[in-house]
């Protein structure tokens, strides 16, 4: 018989474990119901700091390396919180044809975020994706989770601006 | 269930449609929502109040992406050819759109179908595409969806199935072009009590769109190729390893896979036979490396996604060491007509070696973006210039980019190659998953092949020396070059690191990362030469 281990403690009250919780259980705390934890974790608090993996690799019985080494290796995790806004530039190559990179240095002018970073004020992530699949409406830009597309710098700029 | 039975239930359900004299189909799949279909919609649900007599209804694509939000007005089951297109819609023009039903056409929006771009194809995988609602698991079988599943479980034998794949010379959509009879014949011979399938939907390449297009807009069908393939082979259990880049796609596979079971075409003895299959969403976590099987097996299985070497190949040792079979969304697509309609149909269709038809993706600088679906064997002009509608602004067309970062540029001298699978690669380029990048004189092609070695470098696992160190090396000699600061002792090394990194990485990444590399350098070396440094 295996040795059952006892399931570590929720780290918070913060209700949003649950929905984690209930990911991990569907899975029935398999270890191959990593990533699927790591998505469940994402969507809920936004990012995975090192409490979460600590829970994570803790609950599934991983090696907390193995979790770390799982969520570094896929760009969509992300270790650190993003910015109130998110902007992602499409940098496929249909984007990258009608002028993505225009796009990014305009953001990166004016708002000061390099790609894959944030805003001092936390106001603003600025990140690129590998492709959308928008290729038909390039160059894209992904705008707090809104498809925008044909997207001038100035027009994107003045989008930006009006989110506060 | 017999086929009969589902015959009479897609009648019944057909019946139930022709009480409209008309339906108002909207494109909802992501491209067209992006421009503004949902509103539109609503607008029009809206206007029609109570009252009309017209079934408006979401569909999925309809192929012309650069017009979207498209709309499309006809009798019920009429094909696109024979509806009224508009497109550009807005929901101002909701009211208009609805009092022309039946009347004469409203000529201001009014996109003629039959232009090249719609007459000229032909449509298999696309069948139901932008006619049917994609949510709707009873217009997938009104449209005759699930028969195939039903004749093959009730009326053959796995073996019948297996050969009606072999005699239909498919080969695998997602890039490689291995033969998928053969393929499913190798699983379907391992002995083994679990087997897998798997359906590869890692859509990684960029500029590639057709199997979110699939999936958004008939969900169903991929289910139903996903169905016959584990009874062919054996498998009772299936994963669709799908992009977390597409959530319309996953909702909408949810939703059918949701619906298909609890009408018994999923789940336990399906459609009343001893044949049981489950399938199971997975989501990719952006790794373009995860379109590799291997790596990909690597991904459900919860981990890092590393490749493997290959043998043993996933149909001997798969998933959790089992027999896998391994297809893209757009093979598992091609089932059903294949079984439906017979092997011998299906050869019937493209090229002696390339059989069927291919559904690409055209952007980049044409004038008809979106997705089209051709016989293989059409010439890459054919599908440039004709359906495509030419290069926007009057330009000429310098090179066509097909196969992503695997591929290579067609440069404007051979764009009248037929495109199959071995034409191309005599070119040095590849069909790859089904993305065609248009590039007209503007584009740099040293810049192109520095964009895509940018690409490799950073989706290079780093499990093999080769392309991890490789690529970044090929990538500071092509910036070097870009920025006029090269010699011609750079252009060399980078020419053998080339072949190196061909010859010796362990996954199709690091073998073909060189390749636009190659191939830029085989029809553009001027370009190359003419930003060496001034003096050598």
């Amino acid at each position: 018989m295996a040795l059952q281990t006892a399931r570590p403690a929720m780290p918070s009250e913060d209700k949003r474990w649950k929905l984690v919780s209930g990911t991990m259980r569907r899975n029935g705390y398999a270890g191959h119901a990593l990533i699927e934890t790591l998505h469940s974790v994402q969507s809920a608090f936004g990012y995975l700091d090192e409490g979460s993996l600590r829970f994570v690799a803790a609950s599934l019985d991983l090696p907390l390396s193995k979790v770390y080494g799982v969520a570094t290796f896929y760009h969509l995790f992300m270790l650190k919180p993003k910015g109130r806004h998110t902007c992602v530039v499409c940098a496929g190559t249909a984007c990258y044809i009608k002028g993505a990179a225009g796009l990014v240095k305009a953001v990166e002018q004016r708002f000061g975020a390099a790609p894959g970073g944030t805003t001092p004020d936390d106001r603003l992530s600025l990140l690129t994706a590998r492709c959308v699949g928008a290729c038909g409406l390039a160059p894209a830009v992904v705008l707090d989770g809104n498809v925008l597309g044909k997207q001038a710098a100035d027009e994107l700029l003045s989008r930006i601006e009006e989110l506060t | 269930m017999n086929v009969d039975d589902l015959a009479e239930l897609a009648r019944g359900y057909r019946e139930a449609d022709a009480v409209a004299s008309h339906e108002v189909r909207v494109c909802m799949a992501a491209s067209c929502q992006s421009s503004g279909a949902q509103p539109l919609l609503d607008a029009l649900v809206a206007a029609q109040g109570t009252a009309g007599s017209c079934r408006i209804k979401g569909v999925g694509c309809m192929g012309l992406c650069s017009g979207g939000p498209l709309v499309a007005v006809a009798v019920p089951g009429a094909d696109l050819a024979d509806s009224v297109l508009y497109r550009d819609v807005q929901p101002s023009d909701a009211t208009e759109i609805l009092a022309s039903v039946g009347n004469a056409p409203l000529q201001r929006l009014r996109c003629p179908t039959d232009q090249p771009f719609f007459a000229r194809q032909h449509r298999v995988v696309l069948e139901n595409s932008g006619l049917i609602d994609p949510e709707s698991l009873h217009a997938y079988v009104a449209a005759g969806g699930y028969a195939a599943l039903v004749h093959a479980l009730t009326e053959m034998t796995p073996g019948k199935v297996v050969q009606e794949l072999i005699s239909s010379g498919l080969r695998g959509r997602g890039g490689g072009g291995y033969p998928t009879g053969l393929k499913w014949s190798t699983v379907a011979k391992m002995a083994a009590t679990q087997k897998y399938v798997v359906c590869n939907a890692d859509e990684g390449d960029p500029g590639a769109f057709m199997d979110r297009a699939v999936l958004e807009s008939d969900p169903h069908r991929v289910l139903e190729g996903m169905a016959i393939a584990a009874y062919a082979v054996g498998a009772s259990k299936a994963y669709v390893y799908v992009r977390a880049e597409y959530p319309l796609a996953v909702e909408r596979l949810t939703t059918a896979i949701r619906k298909a079971k609890r009408a018994g075409f999923l789940g336990d003895k399906v459609a009343e036979t001893q044949f049981s299959f489950e399938v199971e969403i997975r989501l990719g976590a952006g790794a373009f490396v995860c379109g590799e099987e291997t790596a990909l097996m690597a991904s459900i299985e919860g981990q890092r996604g590393q490749p493997r070497p290959r043998p043993p190949y996933p149909a001997e040792h798969g998933l959790w060491g089992q027999p896998t079979l391994i297809n893209n969304v757009e093979t598992f697509a091609n089932v059903a007509p294949i079984v439906r309609n017979g092997g011998a149909w299906f050869a019937a269709i493209g090229t002696p070696k390339s059989k069927g038809t291919k559904v690409f993706a055209l952007a980049g600088k044409i004038v008809n973006t979106g997705l089209i679906e051709v016989p293989m064997g059409t010439s890459l002009r054919d599908i440039i210039e004709v359906i495509g509608g030419g290069i926007p602004g009057g330009k000429a067309v310098k090179a066509v980019q097909t196969g992503g970062p695997s591929g290579g540029c067609v440069p404007a001298q051979h764009l009248d190659v037929p495109v199959d699978y071995d034409s191309l690669k005599t070119l040095g380029t590849i069909m790859g998953s089904g993305g065609m990048i248009v590039m007209d004189e503007d584009s740099d092609m040293v810049d192109v092949a520095r964009y895509f070695m940018e690409f490799c470098m950073t989706e290079s696992c780093g499990k093999c020396v080769p392309c991890r160190a490789g690529t970044q090396q090929m990538h500071g000699l092509l910036d070097r070059i870009a920025q006029d600061q090269g010699t011609p002792a750079d252009l060399a090394l980078l020419e053998e690191l080339c072949g190196v990194v061909q010859a010796t990485s362990l996954c199709g990444l690091g073998q073909t990362a060189p390749n636009p590399v190659l191939s830029t350098l085989r029809f553009f070396r001027a370009e190359y030469e003419r930003k060496l440094r001034p003096g050598y």
